[in-house]
């Protein structure tokens, strides 16, 4: 007699709870530092020096173009031999280095798209009362850029939500990393069901969050 | 006019030009304003007013000639580009204030961070010249509370709180309301009373007339005609002017 779905997931929830923030987690991380190394390639793309260019083409071109799977496997099993440091860091960080470096490819588009939105007419402002142009990005442009990329970024997190069930074939504590625990006592379908259905609770309810702040945003200007 | 013009050049260009692609917008224009002087440049859209007040302080690099401010060459110069645009103020047709910020630190924030003043010394001249402008109860507001008059007026002092030796207007009415336009040409004659060089690129003619020393009419590209308001819009000598002005007044 197997267990239910119900019965799965009130005798294992503290399991799934685990995973679920595992995943929450993991999303923000590599969101989070993803904008950082993002807003830089984008910055490279923006740059009127053409080697800088293309080095953020490629970059970005090669990280979408390519399954983040693939990626996984590659920062798993090349990273820490090609530079050794790295595996003083452990396996788990080079899986989370490369949805970092994933998302920054995604987010620098964002935020390229987010700088090129802004009204060139507020560079001009800036650089005609003799404002340096360091100045000008930091304190005119980004400020702008963000408010407008904000609803893309949040698309990008919950896009990552599900792009980390991959982290799980790599041992990480996510969501469906719950899947490889429970198998081990022999339950198989019951916890596929309980899994998608929180990704399925948490995308919808970021997802409706991002709504209300796209509204939010709206109303300001 | 009691005003005092010095023999002073603050702004020359020498062959002036300006190519977009294939299309050259201005083709060679060498001029000379002086410390204290107010000039209206008119002219038909497209005749390239707004490029060569957007030449003057390097918004629009130009492809040929050159421009001295204050003696130094602008131009490929090695001169530090910031330094001297803080000297030369612009106020643009679609007033470009700063949205994120309030009023108070749309004026404060170039000042404190490129001229090095102290928050309250720089909030304190903002108040000051806020006043001047009949702004004071807006100063915590953010722009978008403003009216397009108020605007600008914010992006006049937000340029004088740099202290510059030019202020250069491009078409500062053109995008407001007519009921608004008033008020903010009333605190460019102020200024200009005040003996500020002002150079003005305008379609209001009765403006120009009146608080202009010199007016040059700009058309295809070049200076076609330049004089006292008197002589431009009572006595003009070329025909296009003459057209021009048949089709404005």
């Amino acid at each position: 007699m197997s267990m239910s779905i119900l019965d799965v997931l009130i005798q294992y929830y503290p399991i799934f709870l685990k995973g679920a923030l595992g995943t929450l987690k993991f999303a923000a991380i590599a969101v989070f530092f993803g904008s950082l190394l993002g807003s830089l390639i984008a910055l490279l793309n923006l740059s009127k020096n053409k080697i800088l260019n293309i080095i953020a083409l490629v970059y970005v071109n090669v990280l979408r173009g390519t399954p983040l799977l693939v990626q996984m496997y590659i920062a798993y099993y090349f990273l820490p031999m090609a530079f050794p440091i790295l595996e003083g860091l452990g396996k788990t960080a080079t899986v989370i280095l490369a949805l970092i470096i994933n998302s920054s490819a995604y987010v620098s588009e964002i935020i390229r798209s987010g700088i090129q939105s802004v009204d060139k007419g507020q560079t001009e402002a800036a650089r005609s009362l003799g404002m340096s142009a360091k100045n000008c990005m930091i304190r005119i442009v980004l400020p702008q850029a963000v408010k407008n990329i904000l609803p893309a970024l949040a698309n990008e997190y919950i896009a990552m939500i599900k792009e980390t069930s991959l982290a799980g074939t790599f041992m990480l504590y996510e969501l469906m990393y719950t899947k490889v625990l429970l198998a081990t006592k022999y339950l198989v379908w019951q916890p596929l069901f309980i899994i998608a259905g929180i990704y399925l609770v948490m995308t919808m309810v970021l997802t409706s969050l991002v709504r209300i702040l796209e509204k939010r945003l709206s109303v300001s200007d | 006019m009691t005003k005092n013009i010095t023999k002073e050049v603050l702004i020359e260009t020498v062959g002036l030009e300006k190519s977009f692609g294939s299309l050259k917008v201005l083709k060679g224009i060498n001029e000379k304003i002086y410390k204290g002087e107010v000039i209206s440049i008119i002219g038909a859209s497209g005749g390239g007013k707004s490029t060569f007040l957007r030449c003057l302080n390097m918004l629009e690099v130009p492809t040929g000639g050159h421009v001295y401010f204050e003696g130094e060459e602008l131009v490929n110069g090695s001169t530090d580009l910031d330094l001297h645009r803080q000297k030369i103020g612009m106020v643009f047709q679609q007033f470009n204030v700063f949205p994120h910020m309030t009023v108070l630190e749309n004026i404060t924030i170039t000042p404190i961070l490129e001229k090095h003043l102290s928050k309250a010394d720089a909030q304190a001249e903002a108040m000051e010249l806020l006043k001047m402008v009949g702004l004071e109860d807006k100063v915590n507001e953010y722009p978008r509370k403003l009216s397009g008059g108020q605007k600008q007026r914010l992006a006049i002092v937000r340029a004088l709180a740099m202290h510059p030796d030019v202020m250069l207007f491009d078409e500062p009415t053109s995008a407001l309301d007519p009921e608004m336009v008033k008020g903010v040409l009333q605190v460019i004659k102020d200024l200009a009373d005040t003996g500020m060089t002002c150079v003005i690129v305008t379609h209001e003619m009765g403006f120009a007339r009146e608080v202009s020393d010199r007016v040059l009419f700009i058309d295809e590209g070049i200076i076609a005609e330049e004089g006292t308001p008197e002589e431009i819009f009572d006595h003009p000598q070329n025909p296009r002017t003459k057209e021009f002005l048949s089709q404005v007044l």
